[in-house]
């Protein structure tokens, strides 16, 4: 087959670097609608990492693994935007500097 | 360098940059756009590990359930360009520096090792990723998670409707 002369070394890698993005990405931005959307990268990332061992090593229960996670990241999406649709309602912003309803 | 290889650096090429602009744009729809386009690109990684099933779940779950939800979120909160960056703390701005250092640490004892020490891809891979062979790992051995996560999902639809629900005020 012609497709397989990828080392695992460099799924590894991609997926290293793709996490990282997405933690400096939650670390750095205030606008809470990327900071979502930088986790759902370090979602994919972590997917990434668990397809490429599975396949390595002929294992189907990493990839059964990968969809539990997708099913836990599309609940996370729905209750995760209603708390922004609420965030919103109450406070009239996104930025999550702006909020400190929960701080001592 | 073979066509493999190419082809998954030019989607490792894309999935970065994309997954670059999702943190970077200062624009939400921009970031919206950047992180389907990154999510297209993950499935064709995925289909050059020969994992049929999962590249077309991902297409049909994050690039259409998930980024639609985002992008629905977006219009209708009608959120604009940022004027600036916010400010930004610099304790976070460390952190983010020493994630990189690690992450650059990591990748260069990557670059010295020795190419004939690395793993390849198994010849019966391509069995390992049909939607047949993760049927019957599901049904057989994961039965048990696979119906509670349907009672997850109830739970964060009755949840996102509780939380969305337009508080009356008397």
């Amino acid at each position: 087959m012609i497709l397989q002369s990828v080392p695992l070394e460099y799924y590894l890698t991609l997926s290293a670097i793709l996490f990282v993005i997405g933690a400096v990405g939650v670390l750095t931005r205030r606008n809470a609608i990327i900071i979502f959307m930088s986790i759902e990268l370090m979602l994919n990332a972590v997917n990434l990492t668990l397809v490429s061992f599975s396949q390595f090593f002929n294992d189907p229960a990493g990839q059964i693994f990968v969809f539990f996670v997708m099913a836990v990241a599309a609940a996370e999406a729905a209750v995760g935007l209603a708390i922004v649709l609420a965030l919103f309602r109450n406070k009239r912003t996104i930025y999550v500097d702006e909020v400190n309803i929960m701080k001592w | 360098m073979s066509l493999s290889v190419i082809l998954f650096g030019l989607l490792a090429a894309l999935a970065v940059g994309t997954g670059i602009s999702t943190i970077m744009s200062r624009n939400p729809v921009a970031s919206a756009v950047s992180l389907i386009m990154h999510f297209f690109s993950l499935a064709g990684i995925y289909l050059t590990l020969q994992a049929q099933f999962i590249a077309v779940v991902q297409v049909l779950v994050y690039a259409g359930a998930i980024m639609v939800l985002v992008v629905f979120v977006i219009m209708l909160l009608n959120i604009g360009r940022e004027e600036q960056m916010r400010e930004k703390s610099s304790f976070r701005i460390g952190i983010s520096i020493g994630l990189s250092i690690i992450l650059a640490f990591q990748l260069g004892k990557y670059a010295f090792t020795d190419l004939a020490r690395k793993n390849f891809l198994p010849q019966n891979a391509a069995t390992n990723g049909t939607t047949e062979a993760l049927g019957t790992a599901l049904f057989e051995h994961y039965l048990f998670p696979f119906e509670a996560i349907s009672l997850l999902l109830l739970i964060a639809v009755m949840g996102a409707v509780i939380l969305a629900k337009r508080q009356v005020k008397n």
